[in-house]
């Protein structure tokens, strides 16, 4: 495998902000790499500069080869994007919005036509080729955005945060039709997302990035290899108990790591689950909480995220 | 190249499928232009008699030179008759009739040698029977019947008073048309009146005359179904167009920004296609909504109100340059706006101001010195000055000010607009 993407030191400034902080690497040709980090981390601008919308402030990528700084017109060809946001026409049907990128994207006559049609049937809006796009319901209009990104059948294609603010089942639908051209059709995919479950059901490789810095790159085993032996407790609670008080209290505790407090639940990164559970139940008990639910959770990406971050992924 | 037109066909879709816009761009100019001719109580009853006709243009050949005839050019350009003719002596026929059957003017009236003579023998005692018959002969023009039986009237009444021996006594009828007593559509009803009054002295005591064939008029040209005409329509419709135009060319700035809002136009510049592709194209799709917009509307009053817009050719530039000078306006509106919202306030100030500089709401004649030389910004000033020549029956040739000032205004307004176009960061990030 040879990389297809290569990016070196790229740094992009809004005024004061440093959004993006010197982040490097690479994708390999035929992979789904999975750049994972909260809301504000870089990501859309991290995309943004690798898809020459602007060019960053310093650094530069090369996208099979073409620098975006230098040959943005060379990696335009190569490339797709689905964006975050929904970038559509309204007041055009999905079918008329499909023949209006496709050429721009320099498809035309036949293979135009054929492209347009395999594309609805992919994101299964076949049916309402002929509606307006303004008809659409949310999870529509993600697909027909995920849709235009494929007309031109890219060699390496982005997808930025796809599955935000959809019902389970388009949810379902757009994760499935990734893996789908992943495998099928061999493209290589750089996915940004906030959900550790989808980075790790489709990634090969992950990218976790936080305040515009990398702070962690591998596969799912070496990432979580990272946290050495570790497990998360996850402690639910009542509506009306508060968690707060609790919090010094384990952290004190031995063979704890952390303890994350969110809503009425508490997550607490352990060395060995079943060996401190008593111990943490007693403290509960201790402080009159009464716990509603335990699960105890296998090392995962949310994990690595917490160790190294000390946030949870979601805030 | 085939981006740009792309993105420019794109574009004239979406404005001519967005139904907010389609009101504003020709609903509300067809029905304001509708609303002002009411009000102003000049839209006569359908197929009724055509109204308002003043200044009828009318040419006149003097080949007599004597008493008669003098007398007869005098009474056409008398101050009487100054409202409702515009008469001209000329001397070229070829000309004249040229000017008739290319419809510039109403009619012709030829006043022949020897007409003095013939009616006002020196010696009266000795008519010459065998002397040929001295008419006077009136082109008329069948393209505007009603204009040139207002004429045929006048021509009729000058005769029956020469007749009478009462040359210079004819004011009566001309003082009742034109003081507004008798409105012109009367005018027509009075001369047949008058015809058959003539007519029926003719029989009587004044057979002496038709019978010697020596005073008669010859009426050439059969009338034809005259298109009604509104004048007030005439004037509110291109200045209700171009009003319009100004608001067409403010949402063609304003789907630039909301295309940056909506991410589109980030999506067109990661696609292979260069930022002055997506500009030109923006700028194209405005410019050819804008034509649009004054074709429907200006073909629409054409075929729905029968106005008369004048030379084809020369609407046609003015409809091509007026936009294009509209479209700079909409360009630097944009190109100093943040928000799409911004473009409309500020567009709609715009179209309000440069309506009442340009003229479209009141004439700018009325205007003091130093509004109607800064109405030369406007695209409306310039645009109404040449369609206002048109109307007056100015073809192509006579525009040259007009284009040139519209021309003129587009090129600095687009430059300004780029130049400030290219110092924006903000347009992508
Ligand atoms: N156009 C912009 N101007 C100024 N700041 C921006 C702009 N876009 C993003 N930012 C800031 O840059 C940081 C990174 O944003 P973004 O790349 O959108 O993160 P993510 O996609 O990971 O949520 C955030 O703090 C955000 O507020
Ligand atoms: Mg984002």
């Amino acid at each position: 495998m040879s990389a297809i993407l290569q990016v070196n030191n790229l740094v992009k400034r809004y005024g004061d902000l440093t959004a993006v902080k010197g982040i490097s690497f690479e994708v390999q040709e035929g992979e789904i790499f999975s750049l994972l980090g909260p809301n504000g981390a870089g990501k859309t601008t991290t995309i943004s500069v690798l898809s020459t919308l602007f060019p960053p402030s310093e650094g530069d990528a090369l996208i099979a080869g073409n620098s975006v700084v230098r040959q943005p017109y060379a990696v335009r060809q190569t490339i797709g994007i689905v964006p975050q946001e929904i970038a559509l026409y309204e007041d055009l049907t999905a079918r008329e919005n499909l023949h209006f990128w496709g050429q721009l994207y320099g498809l035309g006559g036949r293979e135009l036509k054929q492209r347009c049609e395999e594309v609805l049937e992919q994101t299964g809006l076949q049916e309402k080729a002929n509606q307006r796009v303004k008809t659409f319901s949310g999870g529509m209009k993600r697909r027909l955005n995920i849709g235009v990104g494929l007309l031109h059948r890219p060699r390496l294609l982005f997808m930025d945060e796809p599955t935000v603010g959809i019902d389970p089942q388009s949810r379902r639908a757009i994760l499935d039709t990734v893996k789908d051209l992943n495998r099928r059709a061999g493209m290589t995919i750089l996915y940004t997302t906030h959900y550790m479950e989808e980075a790790q059901e489709l990634s090969h490789r992950v990218g976790i990035i936080d305040h515009g810095e990398m702070i962690a790159i591998g596969t799912q085993a070496e990432l979580v290899r990272m946290v050495g032996k570790a497990e998360t407790l996850v402690l639910q609670f009542g509506e009306d108990q508060s968690v707060a008080g609790i919090i010094p209290h384990l952290q004190r505790m031995p063979g704890v790591q952390q303890v994350i407090a969110e809503n009425h639940s508490l997550q607490v990164l352990v060395n060995d689950a079943e060996e401190i559970l008593p111990a943490v139940i007693q403290t509960c008990t201790a402080e009159n909480l009464k716990v509603r639910t335990i699960q105890i959770q296998e090392p995962n990406l949310e994990a690595v995220f917490l160790q190294l971050t000390g946030r949870a992924l979601r805030d | 190249m085939k981006k740009i037109l792309l993105i420019a066909a794109k574009d004239l879709r979406l404005a001519f499928r967005d139904r907010a816009a389609i009101i504003l761009m020709l609903a509300a100019p067809f029905l304001l232009t509708l609303g002002m001719a009411l009000v102003t109580g000049r839209l006569a009853s359908p197929g009724g008699q055509s109204s308002g006709l003043s200044n009828i243009p009318v040419l006149i050949i003097n080949r007599d030179g004597e008493s008669l005839g003098n007398a007869l050019v005098e009474t056409l350009q008398s101050a009487e008759l100054d409202e409702l003719l515009d008469a001209q002596v000329v001397e070229d026929e070829e000309a004249a009739r040229r000017a008739v059957d290319e419809d510039q003017v109403a009619g012709l009236v030829i006043i022949p040698p020897g007409f003095t003579q013939s009616v006002i023998p020196e010696q009266a005692a000795i008519i010459d029977m065998a002397a040929e018959p001295v008419k006077l002969q009136f082109y008329a023009n069948p393209a505007r019947p009603n204009s040139s039986a207002i004429i045929e009237t006048i021509l009729r009444e000058f005769i029956s008073r020469v007749e009478e021996g009462r040359v210079m006594g004819m004011v009566s009828v001309f003082q009742m048309l034109t003081s507004g007593v008798v409105s012109p559509a009367e005018a027509q009803a009075y001369g047949d009146e008058m015809r058959q009054l003539f007519q029926s002295a003719q029989e009587e005591d004044l057979s002496v005359f038709e019978e010697a064939g020596t005073l008669n008029l010859k009426v050439i040209g059969a009338p034809e179904q005259e298109s009604v005409r509104f004048d007030v329509m005439a004037y509110m419709a291109p200045g209700m167009a171009l009003l319009f135009l100004m608001f067409t060319v403010t949402y063609g700035g304003r789907s630039f920004l909301a295309e940056r809002r909506q991410r589109t136009l980030q999506r067109m510049l990661t696609s292979p296609t260069a930022l002055p592709q997506v500009l030109a194209g923006k700028m194209l799709g405005t410019y050819l909504t804008g034509v649009m917009q004054l074709l429907i509307l200006i073909g629409g009053s054409s075929l729905l109100f029968n106005l008369r817009w004048g030379d084809f050719w020369g609407v046609l530039a003015l409809i091509l340059l007026a936009t294009f000078a509209a479209t700079g306006w909409g360009l630097l509106i944009t190109a100093f706006a943040r928000t799409p919202g911004q473009v409309s306030t500020y567009g709609s100030a715009i179209m309000l101001v440069f309506g009442i500089m340009g003229g479209s709401f009141i004439d700018l004649s009325m205007l003091p010195d130093f509004v109607r030389l800064v109405s030369r910004i406007t695209p409306n000033a310039w645009a109404l000055d040449g369609f206002t020549i048109l109307g007056l029956g100015g073809g192509l040739s006579d525009l040259t000010r007009p284009l040139l000032g519209l021309f003129a205004l587009g090129c600095v307004l687009f430059i300004l607009a780029v130049l400030r176009f290219s110092r924006r960061r903000d347009l992508v990030q």
